[in-house]
């Protein structure tokens, strides 16, 4: 089981290698001079070259990429133009909103999920599968800064039942804070739930056409106990692997429905950096975000050998 | 059938019918038979006959809404099991009467352990103390014959041999002493080894449990193995049914008459010596390894075939037998080069192509042409009949209208009409698209044919065509033919000389009469003596 | 005969046949999508002739006018039809949504055509695919467009780049299985050129699942597009498009809400009758992934 750990993490280097490649060319093969680019439209001549000399941009480009990744591989992600900080310490600050509006978001998504899909394929063909299934079409559609306009239209605005905007750390006052966390989590699970419960219901449907499926009628197992001791579990890889995937697409997600609610996270800070062209943060945060989603891939492959035996390391 | 026995299973009238828009009305209709006490009742036939709609029938396992029983009775010991509810039907499955499949790999769950594979019917059924069903679990699979059953419930099914998976679905289908046992095609997916074991397995226990066995097969050496009656479907129609030894030895319907006549026999006819003609492909110690290395252990290596020397002569056929996993498909891929071999030679007219480079090859691709198991996929699905024929001969600079010339003659002779050349793959039956791709190989006017496994796929009368269609261009065009096959009948039949293939190597070669008759290496006795009907000779009733 | 000619005569012709027979019959959902499409496409199309004002020049007389009898879906801060804005705001998403459906599909093929037939290829794209498949698809169209200036050209090449590894994946998973079918071993047997094996044997088997899968790109752009425009990244304000005009109204949410909720409906139908046609266009061109999905 370590060596399939260890095996896996080895394997996270060329992949976040190629995402630090692309973060690093991204800036340099940009049409004009990346010092000035960075160092934005009022900037002197001075100010650029001290970017210049910053960023090493006299060296060769391999020996820039070289340097870069030597100090990224010391945990260093470049020092932020606008405010003069270390990107590292921006994150850490800004990290814990994400973090709480992401697991909040999962949490919900999965229960809500999962159950729904369940729920679908148990009545395939009914109106019942019919109409979840046309939720989640919609989901996938609305766009959601809309979904969060509408919400907050709707109930901060109209029904005065949550906070308009804003956010609150949980262990400062854990109340207001579920009632600063509940219409973000709603939107932003909308489209994670559209996701989860369309590949479970068409994982569910899938294994129960398997033979034994049809062995354990055979031994005159109840539909119910079949579906639950049979089915569901079988069904879970493809789930878990959707779950792990659409961790892009959460993330994604977060950046802009903090921006619609005003959370004061990591999606805010890369959109306010995208504004001001902060390019230390914006490289910064691609690469932790990427850091994060092949993480939870990792964790996904290591829950596949926790669920299914024939998966070997 | 004596009449003072009570059926245990008493089918009378059964009719099931199809979906509407499929190719007939009813998948079975009016079928009417009974399994006594203490037999063996096979119901044979081949794919379509209905045989398996009417086992699941009984089981109550039909797919809901797609197909559904409209007329007649299926009588469990005098009660119609038609007329019962969902949950009845559930306390009887499992209990009174249980089924076994065909392939037992898919028929277990992969995630969840034997013993609770077999424990669970004990659950279902019974209010058994965890100590009781433990100690009822190891009793049946030591019944069973599965070995170190306290270590074995803890494996998962990817972890032990088909034989003793099956072994695991009779465990649990005997669990509670059934009086009907289904067996469907229980042992087609196995290997002959492990299919006679199974058949013991299965005889043993009926004698032994007294337990009534509905088996269905298409094989009538498995019939002639243990029957002791048989029934025959076709196309959902109970033609004939009696004892096993009347029907085998005399069978009175002209389908029943058909089928055992195509039954290869396993005695090789004479043939003529082709120890004269010249040699067409010799392989010379040729081998295949897989490596399959990984950055934290050493390099697994296995090897697929080893130091294999054999050669072909003009118009003579060699067959390589084996069971699955001898390599004796990677042996036919190699030869094609369609995989690379890893060591030796391969001569064709005495040139070595074993290592010529993707352009020097294809030069030399009209030499030697393959034709594949399965017919659904040998053709692509989205070209007519022609562009699959004549695309070989075009790659070698053959004009179009000379290819479709030689197209249309090479279907008259493999025995389709030439108008049907327009056609798709889709339009024709799996023996009509086999014929095909002998007719595609042959437009390329091979030296060598390779047939890899090419008529197992394919009914028994069906099978017996395309064999004959085989040998016949054989001699029409002095090939010499590579034939590879799992199924020693047909091995006898069309094969000047046999070569048995086990693990990777040759381990014993020579004439097919001679292989047949005294085989010498202790494999290929054992490989013999598993066959199924054997000692029984299927008589030819093609002219009768 | 080509072999295009000779694919598309045999099978697309049928396949289109039969989509004309069950659309309506058993796909009425996918009868919406496709209405909407051509909907969508008349708008773009026809946008000057229908009832529309000049949807740029600023009006301050009019400013935040609600939905009524003068202005359909009211006017936002500089007085400007919001209807008027939508509707020309169509032309920006049919364009991109339909550019980087066949960029991404155009791309990904050719690289998942010799990812899944060149073993060296295949190692190094699939690696550059994993590491691109990492970037969260929308920062990384950020980070492009705002690096390179927003244009037409960039938002589009920008929201086209994230999508390319998917259909990677999918042609070379294709390829993969296609290329050990017993047909196309034997006709690499019969010494056909890989050049033919590929157009004759492989390619018509990616075209089905690509044209379900270019729908779902093309609906995941649209949303895209409209996600950068609304923060402030995508096509330039001179041109109206439904991620700009809701972007311009978040600061006026409370007062107007009106002006993100046209566009945003607008945008959401549209993406909505795309993906109901991508699900129609799976069931009926490949049932086997209409059960995996």
């Amino acid at each position: 089981m370590l060596a399939f750990i260890a095996k896996r993490m080895v394997a996270i280097i060329p992949v976040m290698g190629v995402v630090a490649l692309f973060v690093f060319l991204m800036l340099r093969l940009s049409p004009g001079d990346p010092a000035s680019i960075i160092a934005g439209d009022y900037a002197s001549p001075a100010d650029i070259e001290r970017i210049r000399e910053q960023l090493g941009l006299n060296a060769p480009i391999p020996v820039q990429f070289g340097k870069w990744l030597w100090t990224l591989a010391h945990g260093d992600l470049g020092i932020s133009i606008f405010t003069n900080l270390p990107v590292s310490k921006l994150i850490a600050q800004r990290i814990e909103p994400t973090l709480m509006l992401a697991s909040t978001t999962l949490v919900f998504a999965v229960l809500v999920a999962v159950p729904l899909g369940i729920i679908a394929a148990w009545k395939a063909g009914t109106w019942i599968d019919r109409a979840i299934m046309i939720f989640a079409v919609a989901g996938f559609s609305i766009p959601v800064f809309v979904l969060g306009y509408i919400l907050i239209f709707q109930f901060s605005l109209e029904l005065r039942w949550f906070p308009v905007q804003g956010y609150t750390s949980p262990f400062v006052d854990f109340w207001k804070f579920l009632r600063h966390i509940t219409l973000p989590t709603v939107t932003l699970s909308v489209i994670y739930i559209a996701l989860i419960t369309r590949i479970t219901r068409a994982s569910v449907i899938e294994v129960m056409e398997e033979d034994y499926i049809r062995t354990a009628r055979a031994k005159g197992q109840s539909e119910r106990i079949v579906l639950m001791r049979h089915a569901l579990k079988n069904a879970a890889v493809p789930i878990i692997t959707v779950i792990g995937l659409g961790v892009a697409l959460l993330i994604g997600g977060v950046v802009i429905t903090e921006s619609v609610y005003n959370i004061p996270g990591l999606g805010r800070l890369v959109v306010d950096a995208i504004l001001k062209r902060d390019y230390p943060i914006i490289q910064g945060l691609i690469l932790v975000f990427s850091l994060v989603y092949v993480m939870v891939n990792l964790l996904v492959d290591i829950i596949y050998t926790l669920v299914d035996p024939r998966i070997r390391y | 059938m004596t009449s003072d026995q009570q059926a245990i299973l008493d089918i009378r009238g059964l009719t099931v019918r199809l979906p509407a828009r499929a190719d007939r009305g009813n998948a079975i209709e009016n079928v009417s038979f009974s399994v006594l006490p203490h037999e063996i009742l096979c119901v044979v036939g081949e794919s379509g006959s209905g045989k398996s709609v009417t086992a699941h029938t009984v089981m109550g396992l039909l797919p809901p809404k797609q197909l559904t029983a409209t007329a007649g009775q299926v009588l469990l010991q005098g009660d119609d099991l038609l007329k019962k509810t969902p949950g009845e039907m559930r306390a009887l499955r499992g209990a009174r009467m249980s089924m076994i499949f065909q392939e037992p790999m898919t028929a277990l769950n992969p995630l969840m352990s034997i013993g609770d594979q077999i424990e669970e019917i004990l659950q279902i059924h019974t209010q058994m103390s965890a100590a009781e069903s433990h100690g009822r679990m190891i009793e049946v699979m030591e019944a069973v014959k599965l070995p170190e059953p306290e270590r074995l419930i803890h494996s998962y099914p990817h972890q032990i041999s088909g034989g003793q998976r099956q072994r695991v679905m009779i465990a649990g289908a005997l669990a509670l002493e059934p009086i009907l046992l289904i067996a469907d095609e229980p042992t087609t997916a196995l290997d002959v080894t492990t299919q006679a074991q199974i058949l013991k397995l299965i005889k043993d226990i009926q004698r032994t449990h007294g337990t009534a066995v509905l088996f269905i097969t298409h094989d009538f050496g498995v019939v002639a193995e243990i029957a002791d009656r048989v029934v025959v479907m076709q196309h959902g129609l109970v033609v004939e049914q009696g004892e096993a030894k009347n029907v085998l030895t005399n069978p009175q319907h002209p389908y029943t008459r058909m089928l055992i006549s195509s039954v290869p026999s396993m005695t090789p006819p004479k043939r003529p010596d082709t120890a004269a003609a010249p040699v067409v492909l010799e392989t010379q110690a040729l081998c295949k390894t897989y490596a399959d290395r990984s950055l934290f252990r050493a390099a697994r290596e296995t090897r697929a075939a080893h130091n294999v020397d054999l050669t072909v002569r003009r118009g003579e056929t060699l067959g390589v037998v084996g069971e699955s996993g001898s390599g004796k498909s990677t042996l036919a891929r190699c030869i094609v080069r369609l995989i690379d071999p890893t060591g030796g030679q391969i001569l064709i007219d005495g040139h070595d192509i074993a290592g010529l480079s993707e352009r020097r090859l294809r030069e030399n691709r009209r030499l030697v042409q393959i034709i594949f198991q399965d017919p659904y996929r040998s053709l692509n699905p989205r070209r007519t009949v022609k562009a699959s024929i004549i695309e070989g001969p075009m790659n070698f600079g053959v004009s179009k209208a000379e290819a479709l010339t030689r197209a249309s003659d090479l279907m008259t002779l493999v025995g389709l009409d030439p108008d049907a050349l327009d056609r798709f793959p889709h339009q024709f039956s799996g023996g009509q698209r086999q014929r095909i791709c002998i007719a595609r190989a042959l437009a390329m006017n091979p030296e060598v044919l390779i047939a890899d496994e090419a008529v197992s796929a394919l009914d028994v009368s069906v099978q017996a065509q395309v064999l004959e269609l085989l040998d016949d261009v054989r001699k029409r065009f002095n090939l010499a033919i590579l034939f590879i096959t799992h199924d020693l009948r047909v091995a006898a039949q069309i094969c000047d000389r046999i070569a048995v293939m086990y693990k990777g190597e040759i381990v014993e070669h020579g004439k097919a009469a001679e292989v047949f008759g005294t085989p010498s290496h202790d494999y290929t006795q054992a490989l013999f003596n598993a066959a199924p009907g054997r000692d029984f000779e299927f008589g030819n009733f093609a002219s009768a | 005969m080509s072999a295009i000619t000779d694919w598309a005569g045999a099978d697309l012709r049928g396949k289109i046949a039969g989509l004309r027979r069950s659309m309506l019959a058993r796909h009425p959902t996918m009868a919406f999508g496709g209405a909407m499409l051509i909907f969508m496409i008349f708008c773009a199309v026809l946008a000057p002739w229908l009832f529309t004002g000049d949807p740029i020049t600023f009006n301050p007389i009019n400013r935040l006018k609600s939905p009524g009898d003068s202005f359909w879906f009211g006017t936002d801060m500089f007085g400007r039809d919001i209807y008027s804005r939508t509707i020309y705001g169509t032309r920006i998403s049919l364009v991109i949504g339909l550019s980087a459906a066949l960029l991404s599909v155009a791309f990904g093929l050719v690289i998942g055509l010799a990812a899944g037939y060149v073993r060296i290829l295949d190692a190094i794209l699939m690696r550059i695919m994993d590491g691109l498949m990492a970037i969260p698809g929308i920062l990384l169209a950020i980070a492009l467009v705002s690096l390179s200036g927003a244009s037409l050209l960039t938002v589009t090449i920008a929201i086209t780049i994230p999508e390319i590894p998917r259909v990677v994946r999918l042609v070379r998973a294709i390829v993969l299985t296609v290329r050990e079918e017993p047909y196309v071993e034997a006709a690499v047997a019969a010494g056909t050129r890989l050049h033919l094996i590929l157009i004759r044997h492989i390619l018509p088997n990616t075209i089905p699942p690509l044209i379900v899968q270019a729908s779902y790109v093309c609906a995941s752009a649209m949303l895209n597009e409209a996600l950068l425009g609304f923060l402030g990244v995508g096509t330039p304000p001179e041109i109206p498009s439904w991620g700009n005009i809701m972007a311009e109204g978040r600061t006026y949410f409370q007062l107007a809400p009106w002006i993100i909720f046209f566009p945003g409906a607008a945008l959401a139908l549209t993406v909505l009758g795309v993906n109901v046609l991508g699900d129609g266009l799976r069931d009926t061109l490949d049932p086997r992934i209409a059960k995996k999905m």
